[in-house]
């Protein structure tokens, strides 16, 4: 992506992450972590550094946002921002949650 | 913490449903009827505190997807006062009140209890309780209190 508002940030944050419940069997338990990165897509990455395996239940291969899984960014869908490229800086608090859904039988 | 989740009994799981958040999520059924509703059901310790009614974004008769920033929200809100989310319902307004093949699909959350309320018989409204983990569906034995 060539994002000119996030190829300018290139610095690093140090972000809250909020976990949900089913990413807890990552962090050993922990609601919330602090994670660091330039981008939602660097924490992510930064996150899955410490706690092996969480990025592919958030991330496609491609790096994007899953189908399924919702980010936020101080409450704010990263969908109706940058996605991934969702530029971040200190003190931003990141929440994750799978996506919520269902139906009957046809 | 999740001791009764991690090891499973042999005896069948059971939750206690009190007769109001029962008669809400009924209500809830019935308003949005032919339309599915969602909700969440938050407690502590195994016990129910409350219902919360959410929006359902699809837009069809047979499907729900919770509105995500109401669902987060609402999820942090519990998580932050020391209780947490321990059941999900949605309505089933003319089938029966067991997992669809949808449902089953879109069960990421191994740790809820899924609730279905179905009003296939009307004036016999039927809520029972699942899990759906890795796609293996148990019933939750659902007690009326």
């Amino acid at each position: 992506m060539t994002d000119t508002t996030t190829s300018f940030i290139t610095s690093t944050a140090t972000v809250q992450v909020l976990i949900p419940t089913p990413l807890r069997t990552y962090t050993g338990g922990e609601a919330k972590v602090s994670a660091s990165g330039g981008t939602v897509g660097e924490v992510i990455a930064d996150l899955n550094a410490r706690f092996p395996g969480i990025q592919d239940r958030i991330c496609e291969d491609d790096g994007e946002i899953r189908r399924f899984v919702n980010v936020f960014v101080n409450g704010q869908n990263v969908r109706k921002l940058s996605g991934a490229a969702t530029a971040v800086k200190d003190g931003d608090e990141i929440g994750v949650i799978p996506a919520m859904a269902g139906g009957a039988p046809a | 913490m999740s001791e009764a989740s991690a090891t499973p009994s042999p005896a069948r799981e059971r939750l206690i449903v009190p007769a109001a958040i029962q008669a809400e999520i009924v209500a809830h059924a019935r308003d949005h009827f032919p339309r599915e509703c969602c909700g969440i059901v938050a407690g502590k310790d195994g016990a129910i505190t409350e219902a919360v009614r959410l929006t359902n974004l699809e837009a069809g008769v047979s499907r729900y997807l919770m509105d995500e920033e109401e669902f987060f929200r609402t999820y942090w809100a519990i998580e932050n006062r020391g209780e947490s989310l321990l059941a999900v319902y949605h309505s089933h307004p003319v089938t029966v009140a067991y997992p669809s093949q949808t449902d089953v699909a879109f069960a990421f959350w191994p740790e809820a209890i899924y609730l279905i309320c179905s009003l296939e018989h009307p004036e016999a409204p039927v809520l029972r309780g699942f899990r759906i983990v890795d796609g293996t569906i148990t019933e939750v034995e659902v007690e009326i209190a």
